[in-house]
């Protein structure tokens, strides 16, 4: 029974194969889609991930389902690897956000040119902000550098996510810029980090609003300052650090890519489906509850985006 | 009372007709998931989480919610019937379970996991009513050195573990060990142990990898061995009056629920715990707390009962960081958080102000959907020793089926099951030259926890050991630790001294 | 038994040799006021591994009670042909899952192992190896919505998709 409806199954495909296209129809998906996640169960990415495909399945925007997969390992290398081992295939994107860059600048022989892979659509920038207990005391920036001056060295603790990450890299700009030294303790997820800030084990954090904005609530930590271009709305009481007069501010991406070489009819499909998904009510809703910023990009937008990113963690690294 | 009310409503909001329903179809669903070796409660809430979108919030943490146990209940049967621990919330119910299943007793062992999973449900909802608030701040305290602490005393409780072969067993621990600090370095951020650079092993060896490995194909090779592949596996009957007995019979282990269902609860609400470290020191504690500890390992009921109980009450245990931290507890609460954050609910702080009716209807449901998991189980399981009736050359194949695939789901990638079939074929050449097996699995587990929260406790410390001794939580589950750590060699000593002392002539 | 002892246990202590190599890709020793490197964890533990190992091997060295090339009570020329017949079908029918696909890889090893193994008749065979794909595709493709690997044969699944999903 099986066998037969894998005869006639093949019977359909070679037929379907023989008889040349007139028009060039649509390209749409055959299989249930790949949907990579660069990032473990439960982070940031994850949750943005699962959300997606849930709009996606809602309004049954797409014929086949997406189907995740957490590729979390080596900071992201394995998703990078998959997806090149995965050139050419038109049923496999993935979920990204900053080690997209800097994953393949600090494990070069991985051999990982992303400028190779398939831009889809830049859903979103995440804005990160530094934050300190509420009954710490410190309300502003300058409070916060003579509080850490005034403890020894290596005294001072900032929780981040990860060694090598976003949250690594804002905090060495904050050591370096003002002459600080503040030690990173690396944790497995961004909650963890929160967590750890409102507990009191750590001194302060540069956490995404999604990831503190629940101990905000509660009135457990407070934000001093945003690495944005402008005030946040959910935080107005946060100045900018290019108020305070550095010219520096960091985001993360929150984008979808496709494997390289993903032919042109497969990267069109995808790109209108994300750019219908960046429209509908939940995906506006999310973005306003979490203060994301960062309008839809897509192509070549999408890919000089890039471009400039890589070459600003390229400094970034350097230091 | 207020609480009481709020509980009371959401027992209401169960017991609706679509929510009735949707338990009733969540528990079955979660138990067929739960006993594939390979899938547990994670793959079953993340694979249905899109479709709760088609239900109101309320009634998708309620469908959730049974998946959730259903699959917990699931995770037993493979556990005692096939060996296999679908989860590594299973582990510790395999050292006895399996045993006991291949005496002839499956429905007892099967009986006795339903029983006792009841009862640690029961009694964390009550401590969750209870308790919940100031709960919350004791997660809240527990930092690095507290976490290690936790280890290592997890660790202890199963130090007697392992066989009399003191190499073998400390290899074993040592390679498990070394197999959980595979893939990436979070303290350093980058990747380790990349045995011969295939990219297979940035996400680390998988538990599931392992365990399936030895319990699943290795522990096939030896019952063919063993068996020269012919006989079947387990002669075990049921009828209503064994059930019955076996319940009755079950009240001299009521103690050992307890004690599991506290210990679950308790070390369950700890962030990044989760169940298993619970079932693990709940098997430990009972084995300690025995008359006759020869008896576990070879088919003690409380041996089964323990960890079922303690798995089960750290499941809801679990729930309390993740509602009022936004922690996940486990790989499953992970999920659900992502579900909440779709259903546009925050968890955190504020969700028990904000969002009452959803805190406390979540709570009734997983209360009810623990109540319809023991009935609809007790139901199946007839049907699940009609199973183990099968000649073993038609069961046999079908397993290594289950194996190869349960491999493969949980990272949909091939270097996984290539990996499972090294650990199967090579954990059965070790096992007849009785290398104990359990102790590697169980490092496998606690290694990656142990190790990340010591780094980052001496990074907190400046490399100063005192962190670990010097903080009023965390120094005196050390020092309980260190005792049980020392009480075998305490105990061989004074064995000896005894034996020194009788044997002078008078 | 006790060759296969001082065979694995001369295994074991190369490979933790090569995980001590591995390991000190990372540092292995001590950051001042950071802690333990990040190599150094398994490469101590692999240490002890390499300790136990050789602990394993002089003991059983020592035990003279047993010529050593022998390999009885280990396995037995049945038990032998057994393990061979189950584990190297395992691990072609692994391989061939690369090629070409869980459905057709799977039912032969159910043939194989039904009919040459088990020594049951075709009809049980055919029936078993048939139904096992079958469920394996409607539990975890459809249900479940897991893609398994299907290798060469990929494209003769477009239209049970379209037909079920």
């Amino acid at each position: 029974m099986f066998i037969t409806k894998l005869l006639k199954g093949f019977a359909i495909v070679s037929l379907a194969t023989t008889i040349p296209f007139v028009a060039s129809a649509e390209w749409t998906p055959k299989k249930p889609i790949d949907f990579v996640i660069m990032a473990g169960k439960g982070g940031g990415a994850d949750k943005m991930a699962r959300l997606m495909q849930s709009v996606i399945t809602k309004n049954k925007m797409s014929p086949m389902p997406l189907t995740p997969i957490n590729k979390s390992g080596g900071t992201g290398a394995e998703a990078l690897v998959h997806l090149k081992q995965k050139t050419g295939d038109d049923h496999t994107i993935m979920v990204t956000l900053n080690s997209f860059y800097t994953t393949p600048m600090r494990q070069s022989k991985l051999g990982i040119d992303v400028m190779t892979f398939s831009p889809i659509g830049r859903m979103a920038e995440d804005t990160f902000l530094l934050w300190v207990k509420s009954d710490s005391g410190i309300t502003n920036v300058d409070e916060f550098v003579a509080a850490v001056k005034a403890t020894k060295d290596g005294e001072w603790l900032m929780g981040g996510t990860g060694s090598g990450s976003e949250d690594n890299i804002l905090t060495d700009y904050l050591n370096e810029t003002y002459g600080l030294k503040i030690k990173y303790i690396p944790y497995k997820g961004g909650g963890a980090v929160a967590k750890a800030l409102a507990g009191g084990h750590i001194q302060s954090t540069v956490n995404n609003p999604s990831e503190q904005d629940g101990f905000y609530k509660a009135g457990k930590t407070r934000p001093l300052a945003a690495f944005t271009d402008k005030r946040l709305a959910m935080y107005p009481e946060a100045p900018t650090f290019k108020e305070l007069g550095k010219d520096f501010s960091y985001f993360m991406q929150r984008s979808v890519v496709g494997a390289p070489g993903m032919s042109k009819e497969a990267a069109a499909y995808y790109q209108k489906l994300f750019a219908d998904v960046y429209k509908t009510a939940e995906w506006q809703s999310y973005r306003t509850k979490k203060s994301l910023q960062g309008e839809f990009l897509t192509g070549d937008g999408l890919k000089s985006y890039w471009s400039n990113a890589i070459n600003v963690h390229k400094g970034l690294l350097k230091k | 009372m207020e609480i009481a009310t709020l509980l009371l409503d959401g027992f209401f909001l169960a017991f609706e007709p679509l929510n009735l329903l949707l338990i009733i179809g969540g528990v079955v669903l979660g138990l067929f998931i739960g006993a594939m070796p390979g899938l547990g409660s994670v793959n079953g809430v993340a694979i249905l989480l899109p479709m709760t979108y088609l239900v109101p919030p309320t009634s998708a943490v309620i469908f959730l919610g049974a998946i959730y146990y259903g699959a917990m209940y699931g995770g037993a049967i493979s556990s005692i019937m096939l060996g296999i621990p679908g989860a590594s919330t299973a582990v510790a119910t395999t050292f006895d379970g399996r045993p006991m299943a291949l005496k002839g007793e499956a429905d007892k062992a099967l009986v006795a996991a339903a029983t006792a999973s009841f009862v640690g449900g029961s009694i964390s909802v009550v401590l969750f009513t209870l308790f919940a608030p100031p709960l919350a701040d004791v997660a809240l305290a527990f930092s690095a050195p507290e976490e290690f602490a936790l280890m290592l005393l997890a660790f202890a409780t199963f130090v007697g573990l392992g066989g009399d072969d003191i190499p073998k067993t400390f290899f074993s621990i040592f390679i498990g060990l070394v197999f959980s600090a595979v893939g990436l370095d979070i303290i350093s951020g980058e990747p380790r142990l990349i045995f011969m650079d295939l990219p297979g092993f940035f996400h680390g060896i998988n538990f599931l990898v392992l365990a399936i490995g030895i319990y699943g194909i290795g522990e096939m090779l030896w019952t063919i061995e063993t068996t020269k592949g012919k006989v079947k596996i387990s002669q075990a009957h049921i009828t209503v009056q064994r059930i019955l007995d076996t319940l009755i019979s079950l009240k001299n282990g009521i103690k050992v629920m307890i004690m599991g269902s506290f210990l679950g609860y308790f070390v369950g609400i700890l962030p990044a715990a989760g169940a298993t470290p619970g079932a693990l020191m709940a098997y430990g504690v009972a084995k300690g707390m025995s008359k006759d500890p020869e008896s576990f390992g070879k088919g003690n009921t409380n041996g089964v009962l323990a960890p079922e109980a303690a798995n089960n009450a750290a499941s809801t245990g679990s729930m309390l960081p993740m509602l009022t931290l936004g922690i996940p507890g486990s790989p499953t609460t992970a999920i659900l958080l992502g579900g909440m954050v779709i259903w546009g609910l925050d968890p955190g702080p504020m969700l028990f102000v904000e969002h009452k009716e959803f805190v406390w209807g979540l709570i009734a449901s997983l209360y009810a959907a623990n109540f319809f998991a023991v009935i609809i189980n007790l139901a199946f399981i007839p049907a699940f020793l009609w199973v183990l009736r099968m000649p073993f050359t038609i069961l046999a194949p079908i397993i290594f089926v289950l194996c190869i695939i349960g491999g493969y789901a949980p990272t949909q990638d091939m270097h996984d099951v290539w990996l499972m079939l090294v650990f199967g074929i090579v954990g059965y050449l070790m096992r007849k030259l009785d290398y104990p097996m359990a102790p590697a699995v169980l490092a496998i587990v606690l290694g990656p926890l142990a190790e990340t929260s010591m780094r980052q406790s001496l990074l907190m410390s400046s490399g100063s050991f005192e962190i670990f001794f010097f903080r009023p939580i965390s120094g005196s589950i050390m020092a309980i630790a260190i005792t049980l750590l020392f009480m075998p060699l305490i105990n061989s000593f004074n064995k000896t001294m005894r034996r020194e002392i009788s044997s002078w002539p008078l | 038994m006790r060759r296969a002892e001082l065979i694995m246990a001369t295994l074991m202590a190369a490979f933790s040799l090569y995980t001590m190599w591995k390991s000190a890709e990372l540092e292995i020793g001590w950051i001042p006021s950071e802690g333990p490197g990040g190599g150094a964890f398994p490469f101590w533990l692999a240490v002890g591994m390499f300790i136990c190992c050789m602990l394993i091997f002089i003991r059983q060295f020592r035990q003279a009670d047993e010529p050593i090339n022998s390999l009885k009570n280990y396995m037995d020329r049945q038990t032998f042909v057994l393990f061979a017949l189950v584990a190297g079908s395992l691990t072609i029918t692994i391989g061939l899952i690369d090629f070409v696909g869980v459905y057709v890889a799977i039912p032969l090893f159910m043939i194989f192992y039904l009919r040459v193994i088990g020594d049951h008749r075709w009809l049980l065979t055919g029936t078993i190896a048939t139904a096992t794909p079958l469920l394996l595709f409607f539990f975890f493709e459809i249900a479940l919505k897991i893609t398994l690997p299907k290798g060469v044969t990929e494209p003769m699944f477009y239209p049970l998709y379209s037909m079920f999903l």
